[in-house]
């Protein structure tokens, strides 16, 4: 007998980084190959930056507090689309595979769940980055309104809410591994439920007192307020920081539980090799 | 003794209240190539999908290269593969996109390598450049089984491999994985409603039927059990539920 192929060693056990690094390919290459689907993640970012850049020029005349931090507007529509993105990138990329009808052979493969969670983040920061950037650097020339003078604080904040964008991504695509690709809306529909409540464009305070509780439980809620309180010169707020990374390790903890838990089921229910609307 | 590739011991599957398989047992020595014969509905699907870990069985236990296939899965997985008509691979990803892909999972070495020889042994040189989604079926049907058999692997689980190519190439394919078993000492098991193809390649068959074995042995055991000319008489027998006595008649 004689063997013509030799494995690397760690494929045999444990987590791979090299089988992150292969789905993740997987999902650069069609990227690549692809210009339309790149041209359309940087459109809506600066479709939205370029609305809110008109908006945020006519209440600077009109209203005290938007006059008083100039950026507090598109600061914030570029900071909820890190979350929006995040979200589409992880889900969107787990949908891809059920469109493909590649979910079996991954399932076949050495890969394993965690890796494959892995790997889908990945691509959501790769993606909310490309879709994400020729906005912020489009704002620079137009409004005169640059987000990286935030400086550290911005990496805080971009980094909160694409955990936020994950956890949904990740509830998002359990759910469609459970109920099909008919469930594929949610990816749109619950992030958006949550959009109202964030305080992305509004204090908190400005909601009804019972609402407010929900709000708080959120992580979005406490990265925006900190933003507002960085742009009206009040500082960093470090308090704020600590409740969104602990309700972010409590979301995403319970997300990546729900995605494994639903794999396992889908493994009792047969989904992974057929699956579809 | 041979050492069995795979032993299946009182496996079950229910979906609900439909009992898809029922109380399956049976072994594959290793080397051998052992086919997975029934009608539709008859259960093999299932049995293939639960050798492969994509199913979790209701009850049973299979063993696949000496490894619990229900606990500890993720040992076995990079020394087998499989090839089936459910599944497909990326439409947008060129032939050599998906399987550098793959061979990344498997955990290759000379991958360009790998790739150049499989591709120039299943004639799919001037296809690595083109996306999967716009090969014909056949196309498609070698680049599977080139996926198939990036990692080498000892056991090969094919749904239907030669359903789509035209009888030369389907023909070709058959003796390709006989030289591929001779070379590497390789098992496979194969479900195939062609009888011809089971009666060439396989030294063991299966017979399915309501989702238990209803009958095995090699194809000429089966010849000869049954009374039969070939295979395909045999297979009508078994799923019309006929026996050898009663075929007589």
């Amino acid at each position: 007998m004689t063997r013509q192929v030799r494995h690397h060693a760690s494929t045999w056990s444990g987590f791979s980084p090299r089988r992150v690094y292969a789905l993740v390919l997987r999902h650069v290459f069609v990227l690549r190959g692809s210009w339309p689907r790149l041209v359309e993640m940087a459109y809506w970012p600066t479709v939205q930056m370029v609305m809110w850049g008109f908006i945020t020029q006519f209440f600077a005349g009109h209203s005290d507090w938007v006059a008083q931090a100039a950026g507090v507007l598109l600061a914030a529509v570029l900071l909820w689309d890190v979350m929006f993105r995040g979200n589409l990138g992880l889900s969107l990329s787990f949908m891809e595979e059920m469109w493909s009808r590649n979910l079996g052979h991954l399932a076949v493969s050495p890969l394993r769940p965690g890796e494959m969670v892995v790997a889908l983040m990945t691509m959501s920061l790769l993606r909310t980055t490309i879709g994400l950037l020729p906005a912020a650097l489009l704002a620079i020339p137009l409004y005169h309104y640059n987000i990286f003078t935030l400086g550290l604080p911005l990496v805080a904040f971009f980094g909160n809410l694409l955990v936020t964008g994950w956890a949904v991504g990740l509830a998002v695509s359990a759910m469609v591994l459970r109920f099909g690709l008919g469930a594929e809306s949610l990816a749109w529909a619950l992030i958006f439920a949550l959009a109202p409540l964030s305080g992305i464009y509004y204090p908190i305070e400005v909601l009804p007192h019972w609402l407010q509780p929900v709000a708080w439980a959120l992580p979005a809620s406490h990265v925006f307020e900190g933003m507002r309180s960085v742009l009206f010169g009040h500082g960093f707020r470090w308090d704020l920081l600590f409740n969104a990374v602990a309700l972010n390790a409590l979301y995403l903890g319970s997300a990546t539980i729900l995605f494994l838990w639903v794999h396992h089921i889908a493994r009792k229910r047969g989904l992974l090799l057929n699956m579809g609307e | 003794m041979t050492e069995a590739a795979l032993d299946v011991r009182d496996l079950t599957k229910s979906f609900g209240p439909v009992q898809a398989v029922r109380g399956l047992s049976f072994s594959v020595p290793a080397g051998s190539t052992t086919a997975l014969l029934g009608g539709n509905g008859a259960g093999k699907t299932t049995t293939i999908s639960m050798l492969l870990g994509l199913l979790l069985p209701s009850s049973g236990s299979i063993r696949v290269l000496g490894e619990d296939m229900v606990r500890h899965r993720h040992r076995v997985l990079p020394r087998l593969n499989f090839s089936s008509p459910y599944v497909d691979l990326p439409h947008r990803l060129s032939v050599r996109e998906n399987l550098v892909v793959y061979g990344h999972l498997y955990g290759i070495r000379n991958l360009k390598q790998r790739i150049a020889q499989l591709a120039e042994e299943l004639d799919l040189t001037d296809l690595l450049k083109r996306p999967a989604g716009k090969l014909s079926a056949g196309q498609k049907t070698r680049v599977a089984l080139a996926k198939a058999l990036l990692n080498e692997p000892d056991l090969l689980l094919l749904d239907e491999p030669t359903a789509s190519l035209d009888p030369d190439t389907a023909d070709w394919v058959r003796g390709w994985f006989q030289a591929y078993q001779q070379r590497t000492g390789a098992t496979i098991l194969l479900a195939s409603h062609n009888m011809t193809e089971v009666e060439r390649m396989c030294d063991n068959v299966l017979m399915m039927r309501a989702g238990e074995i209803v009958d095995q042995g090699s194809p000429q055991d089966l010849l000869s059990r049954y009374g039969r000319e070939t295979m395909e008489d045999v297979f009508l027998d078994i799923a019309r539920s006929r026996r050898k006595d009663e075929a007589v008649q």
